[in-house]
């Protein structure tokens, strides 16, 4: 039982006369993706294989406990008061950094709110995105150059805007097709708009609709729906009946669940789905099955909805103690190794500290700024107000 | 909270305990109140407004929803026409518009679509405003969308007695009533007087008597425009406050009547200023009070901005600096 979650009778042979046929059976068995399982042993997958070979793994093994380190610090920063509130990823390394590793260099990240090791990765200084949850910011990052869009408040919004973003993206892409004579491919990969987004969110009208655009049109778009099982206090039976990613099937986009505690399986997964958005094969959604570890956010009390069995039950499914217990199987992790790594991510955890308080305080007449293209009068004018009184 | 209600006649709640023990008192009142939202069963809502709700009427009366605004609303509607009186609870202020809809096409309508046949006893509850040091979509003061939706009620409590009957009203009321639930005051103490609720769920109310100048406001900002009043009264001004509390209808009754003794107004709210209700009210008094009012109807309000980051909220929203630079200048003509 180590690539397939049970998830009980099929309803069809619960015995009542006649309805099975008209219940889809598939909710009976879901089959998940996994190539290295909790404990660190290599499993085969009848459809995947991992894309790199073990001595690439280390990498993705740092990045982790790297992203680790940034959130515990910043959960402890909110603690002592540094920050406002703080929105932990402590158990989803996997798959931020899986995700990440296989992005191409046109691909464009729509996040949720939850992303910040994705964000770290992709190159958003620390402190821009301390600034969100320090209250000085929106998150008002250069999200084109990032190729990492703004981070999303409203759960689902943004699925819409990845969608309509790779509609986008495919349409440039048709329309240098057509400009071209010489009959050759265009030179560069044409991108993909990679959108996370939660169990939680799957049920908000947004998310659906992105669904149904992206198949209609195609888009080229990935969902990674990361099922930390919980949205705050509303376990994911709530949201849905049947797995989440075969919610997928019924608006004609394939859908796959992957564990999400399993970097080489997700990389795996995600690679292959970026390959189907990129020739043209249209939308995919990755159910990443995994497990929130710590509170929703800094403000949250986890005690009053679930069990302490639970969370720990999810303890020994931890991404990083397996991928480095795999690596050490295969000759490519040892003791030396691990001692550098937890040096580099001491002397990071201080560059993290240290970052909280590179966070420039804002001032209020940016907020009169950039709320048109141009200004207004009126604007000036309690702009001017503003700061008179500010200045006294 | 009702055993206890009729032995003693008044206690000490903050804001949000009382709104719990008011929604607690309405659902032993009446089967028919179910109350659904977000995380409100076993948590007691992000705010704590529900707790206890769950387990003193089970999950069948106080449900645990999925994670969508739009249903909880249309939902709620659905539910109403079979009798019942649902409670919805939405997150936050932000997070109110993907059920924005629901509300004001659906919800604020069926009454006058149905000549009067299908009225819908529905309460939607919010925390709303700022000042609470939260992220994007967590402050919003957005009562004049819902204000100008002829059909819903809106109102807001500003103090924990109001809180405790005006969400009893509110359930009570056969039309749907939006609740301003005023987030930076959850955590204010107040008496609750248990035996009376004092006024209806429409009236306004003079919470402090002056004779230069009314200040006019509800929910968050009348405990600013209290302490504003104080410190004219430092300065040797005597200024009037109205808890305004019901923002559709309005008392003009009780409001004109205050302005037409001070002569002056100047109404104080978090929403941006243009379009806000600020200019509803300056209007009405202007149109009403032309020849009485000594000089022009002041606002004092949020800017025509975004909601700013956190650390900017404090010079951001309309505080007590403000409405003094603003009783001056209303004097001063
Ligand atoms: C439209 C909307 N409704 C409610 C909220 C409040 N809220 C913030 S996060 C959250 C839960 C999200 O759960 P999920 O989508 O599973 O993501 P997770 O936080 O677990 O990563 C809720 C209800 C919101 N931000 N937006």
């Amino acid at each position: 039982m180590t690539s397939s979650m049970s998830m009980g009778q099929p309803v069809g042979a619960s015995g009542t006369a006649g309805r099975g046929r008209f219940e889809a059976p598939a909710a009976s068995v879901t089959p998940m993706v996994q190539l290295v399982d909790p404990s660190g042993v290599r499993v085969d997958d009848p459809d995947f294989a991992p894309i790199a070979p073990p001595d690439q793994t280390a990498a993705l093994l740092r990045d982790m406990a790297l992203i680790r380190r940034f959130d515990t610090e910043a959960t402890a920063l909110q603690r002592k008061g540094q920050l406002g509130l703080w929105a932990p990823l402590l158990g989803q390394e996997a798959i931020q950094v899986g995700v990440h590793s296989v992005l191409g260099g046109t691909d464009h990240v729509f996040p949720s709110h939850r992303e910040h090791g994705v964000g770290m990765l992709m190159g958003l200084p620390i402190e821009r995105m301390f600034g969100i949850f320090k209250g000085c910011e929106m998150g008002d990052w250069d999200a084109e150059a990032l190729r990492f869009h703004h981070y999303s408040m409203v759960i689902g919004a943004h699925t819409l805007h990845a969608v309509g973003y790779a509609m986008g993206m495919a349409a440039d892409a048709r329309r240098e097709d057509a400009r071209r004579t010489d009959g050759q491919r265009p030179s560069s990969e044409p991108g993909v708009s990679v959108v996370f987004h939660g169990d939680g969110a799957i049920s908000e009208g947004d998310v659906n609709e992105a669904y149904i655009f992206a198949a209609a049109y195609q888009a080229p778009t990935v969902f990674i729906c990361v099922n930390n099982q919980w949205a705050i206090s509303e376990p994911v039976e709530r949201q849905s009946r049947v797995p989440l990613y075969q919610r997928a099937w019924g608006f004609g986009i394939p859908g796959i669940r992957v564990d999400g505690n399993d970097v080489l399986a997700v990389q795996a997964v995600t690679s292959w789905a970026l390959d189907r958005a990129r020739t043209g094969q249209g939308p995919t959604l990755i159910e990443a099955f995994t497990y929130r570890m710590g509170a929703h956010t800094t403000s949250d009390d986890p005690t009053k909805y679930r069990s302490a069995d639970e969370s720990e039950g999810w303890q020994h499914r931890d991404p990083i103690a397996r991928t480095s217990a795999w690596l050490r199987s295969v000759g490519e992790w040892d003791d030396a190794q691990q001692a550098q790594l937890d040096q580099d991510t001491e002397a990071f955890g201080a560059e993290v500290r240290a970052a909280v308080d590179r966070v420039p305080d804002p001032s209020l007449g940016q907020v009169f700024d950039r709320v048109y293209a141009g200004t207004t009068d009126l604007l000036e004018r309690e702009r001017a107000e503003a700061l008179g009184r500010v200045a006294r | 909270m009702s055993q206890t209600a009729t032995a003693v006649s008044s206690s000490t709640l903050t804001l949000a305990k009382a709104l719990n023990a008011g929604l607690r008192a309405a659902m032993e009142a009446d089967d028919r109140v179910l109350m659904y939202g977000e995380d409100i069963g076993p948590l007691g809502g992000v705010f704590r407004v529900t707790e206890g709700l769950q387990a003193r009427f089970g999950a069948d009366r106080v449900l645990d929803s999925p994670l969508a605004e739009s249903g909880l609303v249309g939902t709620a509607i659905g539910m109403a026409m079979r009798g019942y009186r649902p409670v919805v609870e939405l997150q936050f202020d932000g997070f109110v518009f993907p059920g924005f809809d629901q509300i004001t096409q659906q919800l604020a309508k069926l009454r006058s679509r149905s000549h009067g046949r299908v009225g819908l006893p529905v309460v939607v509850r919010f925390p709303y405003g700022g000042g609470i040091g939260s992220i994007e979509n967590h402050s919003e003061s957005i009562e004049a969308y819902f204000t100008h939706t002829p059909g819903l009620t809106v109102v807001s409590p500003s103090n924990p007695h109001d809180a405790y009957w005006m969400i009893q009203q509110a359930v009570a009321s056969p039309d749907p009533v939006i609740f301003l639930e005023p987030k930076r005051r959850y955590h204010e103490k107040g008496t609750v007087r248990l035996d009376a609720p004092g006024r209806d769920l429409h009236e306004a109310a003079v919470v402090r008597p002056g004779a230069e100048v009314t200040l006019l406001a509800w929910g968050p900002m009348v405990r600013t425009c209290l302490d504003a009043a104080t410190v004219a009264a430092d300065e040797g001004r005597s200024v009037e406050v109205v808890d305004v509390r019901s923002l559709s209808p309005l008392d003009m009754t009780t409001i004109l009547e205050s302005v037409g003794r001070t002569s002056r107004a100047i109404v104080v709210h978090e929403a941006a200023g243009s379009y806000g209700p600020g200019a509803e009210l300056a209007a009405r008094i202007t149109e009403e009070l032309f020849y009485v009012i000594e000089s022009p109807v002041l606002r004092v309000t949020g800017y025509d901005t975004p909601y700013p980051p956190s650390r900017l909220e404090a010079e951001w929203l309309p505080g007590v600096d403000r409405i003094l630079a603003a009783v001056d200048r209303s004097l001063g003509y």
